[in-house]
């Protein structure tokens, strides 16, 4: 067996130096009766690394990759092109098989990529301070509002109608066990966001009020008068971000005002992959509120002999110190996401990032105005980014599923995202990257011009 | 001006109607170097045997019991900046906060310094 | 592998009749190839790209008016310095790749590459989680097949895929309880946790809202089934138990425990953090359990990436499947994996479950962390069931094999309760006055292994938790035992210079104490301060 170094000859001489006569004197305290004599009946046997790779290319065969189609899926996962050092750097063993760097001697290339990364993500998100990364932005979102309840002593949630439904759902499903009480909102198809009916539904009980942005259905909104709303009735501001190269273009979150900024940082670095392993971001516009944040922290220090060097810190917050008064259970970190975020990001810079932006918002606008002279599509958005809502005038799940057989993936319908809203039936949303060739744009309007004719 | 000291190894100072609270010099041996200490807010009211603060050290963070109930009037700002002051000087400038005395009899069955010192010596 | 050789030299060491030389600071700071990296805020400026894109052209735009001005202050690289700078930090580490890696509890074992290779495959990588089933249908099976897996070596019922590691798995076990418990109107309000649990279980269990309580442990490093039968009662909810447990020992009675659990009317939710013990050998569903998450970076050897990305499964009994979380997926007799969303969920569970699927909501956007689940269903048809069985086999071996080598030097508290299962456990009694676990776990460092799991679990004073996994050749396994033969002895004869341990690694011990009593988090601008 390839991944098996000890031979019979090794086994027989290390168990006369146990002092045990069979492998089996070593499992006594299984009870006889629950112990299997033999491999399970029905599961396949050792397979050669052939046969196994055969087995699973079959498989991935099976699913239509992005590159293979006109592609306009986002909702919460974009894709991006991502250079191929990137992947280089995340294979290098040292990373890749390495552990949570507990024994900072010996772990000072992951902790000091921690620490980049962590200054990465704050100076995107306009914030004081950033954590070493969460799961994935859904999850992180979670976090955040509970972390809001420990700052303001408050349990009233209120969550914007252009949340992504999965992040509700989230703080939903969670809400219910922590008896949090969620004012949620049905997001409506309006050229702008409500601002005004959200910061009508903010009250002195509210420990947070719950934004996106850009929004689900791709809108951009001022956040600040939202944050002097929610402040001046004592809850915080949080904001999530599913598309971070978008603030290559608009003006962060915290500078805004929002207290909280977390998101999803798939889109730098990290490739769809079905939709994990993700990148939760989560920072802090006040470092005050440092203590209070989820997730493993990585800060700078000194060795007994003067170099500086860095270590995981603030730990008594964590779960293996604190236990059940832990500010969360949440024990990884994505790391390895983190990483090809942080390398990404180093390749990108200041310029790049930029430019990868303006690149995205300016594919997306010829995107729309070709998607617009369909007959019977309209774009819904007074402002966008790299993704727009269209009005298909009829259900957009059946128009998507009906595009599949021309290879063609031509976003997310709003029927998938919020099923028991016919009113959204008709909506599409349509997300246009550096990927995206003008092709593939001209690709989808045709076939849309078809379909819808 | 009387103090006292508890099983839990804090201290209390008590001048009329408020006692001042911190931990004991033995405490802040066990606990090695502290680098934050969480204090209620002022106004708070504190209830004896119950939390009332937090100290940590890198590795561990350790729950301060009100030793007494009362409302907290005062706390030490200058843990903020400078948490090692309860290493350096754990029973005068480390002190935590300062509360007032809702029932003196709590004082009763509370250890003075001679009976501190054979209850750490026991230990 | 530096062994000594047939003449008794061992590479690194002066070959006789040559003297060892130290050589005099270099400028750089550096030591040949042991190179100093500073941070990309240090060495990038915000002009450099590393990536080719056209200039941005301004005029109008439709961002609402939010475009930004300021800059945001990202530093950049051209290609060549990227590469160089995370080469260079790469070195700073220790992995598994390097050498054995012994954290006890975290089964740091080899990673195939296999695992690799097909989790790119761009039917796998590059796949939308949104896109429409019939473009996904390999993904589903993927997804179906690695659960029928799961299932059948747990012997359970159903399996949640969805959570994204450990502690959410464990999250997710937990809530299923509650909402099983919440179906039959039946509140409680207490998890009962031994104390030599991870700390990752008292949080989740206060996370779900219940109260805490520690269930005493047997002087054999076991839970006390008596104590825990005299607690049960209309208030628990049920127990967390880690079995094998953080001591490295099977719990003999789970069998008893669990039916005590049930007979209270409470639920059974094992950590299967230790899963790797056993795999192919005992079925945790034999035992009576209701819920257990595994961790797939660990038995099922995908990657740790320096903390994660993790994964973590949710095996569940017959009561309890009914209340995991949305999507899951689902085969029905004609062959046809079906992903099952809120849309259409409660359709389905009308269809095929007679109505009984009643989920306690959604815990994460899509499906779960499905480049885990290429890789560890990989890892699975690579080894099969029979390799499984031996993966089990093996790591017991490998860890009674160190237990027994070095059990006459290190203190080994449960010793005498038999043999161990995956990971041996000693304690720091005997050590010399002044010196700790700490002092010995950074000798190892020196002698270039990575530190074992240090004082975890609480239960044992100064505990060294020792893992070394079934990916260990037994010569790995011989030169550590030595090392650490060697240094334990030292531990105990008071030799002082372990206190200033590491002297050879890219850093000597950092000032923790510092870190967290002025954190500094961030890069800031020291021109700027």
């Amino acid at each position: 067996m390839r991944y098996l170094p000890l031979t019979d000859a090794d086994r027989g001489e290390m168990l006369s130096r146990i002092g045990a006569s069979s492998i089996d004197d070593l499992f006594v305290d299984v009870p006889q009766e629950a112990r299997l004599d033999g491999p399970i009946a029905g599961l396949p046997l050792y397979a050669s690394e052939m046969a196994v790779e055969k087995h699973m290319r079959r498989l991935s065969k099976k699913n239509l990759a992005a590159a293979d189609a006109a592609f306009f899926c986002g909702a919460g996962a974009y894709r991006h092109h991502v250079p191929a050092s990137v992947d280089h750097i995340i294979q290098r063993g040292e990373f890749l098989t390495a552990y949570t760097p507990y024994q900072p001697e010996i772990a000072q290339g992951t902790l000091q990529m921690l620490f980049e990364f962590q200054s990465q993500v704050a100076r995107l998100y306009g914030c004081a301070v950033a954590n070493a990364s969460m799961y994935d932005g859904s999850t992180a979102c979670w976090e955040a509002v509970a972390m809001a309840g420990r700052v303001t002593k408050k349990k009233r949630v209120v969550l914007s109608g252009a949340l992504h439904p999965h992040y509700a759902e989230v703080v939903k499903t969670m809400a219910k066990f922590t008896e949090d009480e969620i004012a949620g909102a049905s997001p409506s198809l309006t050229p702008s966001p409500d601002v005004d009916g959200l910061i009508s539904r903010i009250d002195e009980r509210t420990s947070c009020v719950v934004v996106q942005y850009p929004d689900i259905l791709g809108r951009l909104t001022d956040l600040q008068q939202i944050a002097d709303a929610a402040h001046g009735k004592g809850a915080l501001l949080i904001v999530v971000n599913t598309e971070p190269v978008a603030l290559g273009a608009v003006t962060s979150p915290g500078e805004q005002g929002a207290d909280i900024v977390v998101g999803e940082g798939q889109s730098i670095g990290v490739g769809l992959q079905f939709g994990g392993p993700y990148l939760g971001l989560f920072a802090v516009r006040d470092p005050k509120h440092v203590r209070q944040m989820p997730g493993r922290l990585c800060g700078e220090t000194v060795d007994a002999s003067g170099k500086r060097g860095f270590v995981l810190t603030l730990s008594t917050r964590e779960q293996h110190i604190r236990r059940e008064k832990a500010t969360s259970n949440i024990c990884t970190n994505s790391g390895l996401c983190a990483l090809a975020f942080s390398v990404h990001m180093t390749l990108l810079g200041e310029k790049g990032l930029r430019a990868l932006a303006a690149e995205n918002h300016r594919l997306a606008c010829l995107a729309a105005d070709r998607l617009a002279r369909v007959p019977g599509v309209s774009v819904l958005n007074d402002s966008f980014f790299n993704e727009f809502t269209l009005r298909l005038g009829t259900d957009a799940r059946e128009v998507v599923r009906k595009l599949t057989g021309d290879d063609i993936l031509a976003g997310v319908s709003l029927g998938r995202l919020f099923p028991n809203h016919s009113d959204l039936a008709d909506g599409l949303l349509v997300a246009v990257t550096e990927t995206t060739s003008e092709e593939d744009v001209e690709t989808l309007a045709s076939a849309l011009e078809g379909v819808l004719a | 001006m009387a103090r006292y000291f508890t099983e839990e190894h804090e201290w209390i100072d008590v001048e009329g109607d408020t006692a001042t609270v911190g931990i004991t010099d033995y405490a802040q041996e066990q606990l090695g170097d502290i680098v934050f200490v969480e204090l209620p807010e002022v106004g708070a009211t504190v209830d004896k045997g119950k939390d009332a603060a937090v100290v940590e050290s890198v590795k561990a963070a350790s729950d301060v019991y009100a030793p007494i109930s009362g409302e907290v009037v005062e706390t030490n700002a200058s843990l903020d900046d400078d948490p090692s002051l309860v290493n350096s000087s754990p029973e005068d400038d480390g002190w935590f906060f300062k509360l007032t005395i809702a029932d003196k009899g709590q004082l009763d069955g509370l250890m003075d310094q001679a009976a501190y010192k054979s209850f750490c010596d026991g230990l | 592998m530096n062994a000594p050789n047939k003449s008794g030299w061992k590479p690194g060491t002066p070959v006789e009749g040559h003297n060892a030389v130290s050589g005099p600071d270099t400028v750089t700071g550096n030591r040949a190839l042991m190179l100093e990296e500073p941070l990309i805020f240090e060495i990038a400026g915000n002009d450099s790209t590393g990536v080719d894109l056209p200039e941005p052209a301004g005029g109008t735009n439709r961002l609402g008016g939010m475009e930004r001005s300021a800059p945001i202050g990202l530093p950049g690289l051209s290609e060549p310095e990227t590469v160089r700078h995370y080469t260079r930090l790469s070195r700073q580490n220790y992995a598994i790749d390097l050498g054995l890696f012994p954290l006890g509890s975290c089964t740091m074992k080899h990673n195939p590459r296999l695992n690799e290779k097909v989790a790119r495959m761009p039917g796998f990588a590059d796949v939308h989680p949104l896109q429409p089933v019939d473009t996904v249908r390999g993904a589903l099976e993927v997804i179906n097949e690695l659960a029928h897996w799961l299932i059948e070596l747990t012997g359970m019922h159903g399996v949640a895929m969805s959570p994204k590691a450990g502690a959410h798995g464990e999250l997710c076990g937990i809530l299923c309880i509650r909402a099983a418990l919440e179906a039959r109107g039946d509140a409680r309000e207490v998890i009962l946790v031994p104390e030599s649990a991870h700390g990752t279980n008292p949080a989740t269990a206060a996370f779900a809202g219940y109260r805490v309580e520690d269930i005493p442990a047997t002087k054999d490093g076991r839970v006390d089934l008596e104590a825990l039968k005299a607690r049960l009662g209309p208030d628990v909810a049920g127990v967390m138990i880690t079995n094998p447990n953080t001591c490295g020992l099977f719990e003999r009675d789970m069998k008893a425990i669990s039916d005590a659990v049930h007979a209270a009317g409470g639920f059974v939710y094992c950590d299967g953090a230790n899963f790797n013990a056993i795999v192919g050998k005992v079925r945790p569903g034999d035992l009576g359990v209701d819920a257990m998450h595994i961790n797939l970076h660990k038995t099922f050897s995908t990657p740790h990436g320096g903390g994660g990305p993790g994964s973590g499964p949710v095996v569940l009994s017959e009561a309890l499947s009914p209340y995991a979380p949305l999507p899951y997926t689902a085969r029905t007799e004609d062959g046809v994996v079906h992903l099952i969303e809120e849309e259409g969920a409660e359709a389905f569970s009308q269809e095929h479950f007679g109505g009984s699927m009643a989920s306690f909501g959604r815990m994460t956007a899509f499906h779960g962390q499905m480049g885990m689940f290429t890789r560890a269903l990989t890892y699975i048809l690579s080894h099969g069931a029979d390799g499984l069985r031996q993966v089990a086999e093996d790591a017991v071996l490998n860890a009674n094999y160190i237990l027994r080598s070095l059990e006459d030097v290190l203190h080994a508290p449960f010793g005498e309760s038999g043999p161990c299962m995956h990971e041996a456990l000693f304690g720091d009694k005997g050590f010399a006055d002044g010196l700790s676990t700490l002092d010995l776990a950074k000798e190892l460092i020196d002698e270039g292994f990575h530190p074992m799991t240090m004082y975890f679990p609480l239960v044992v004073h100064g505990a060294m938790l020792v893992e070394p996994t079934e990916t260990e050749s037994k010569a790995a396994l011989d030169q550590f035992i030595a090392a650490l033969r060697s240094v334990a002895e030292r531990a105990k004869e008071g030799d002082e210079s372990l206190k200033t341990a590491p002297h050879y690694a890219p850093r000597r011990r950092l000032d923790e104490t510092l870190a967290a009593r002025k954190p500094v988090l961030t890069w800031s601008d020291p021109n700027l301060v």
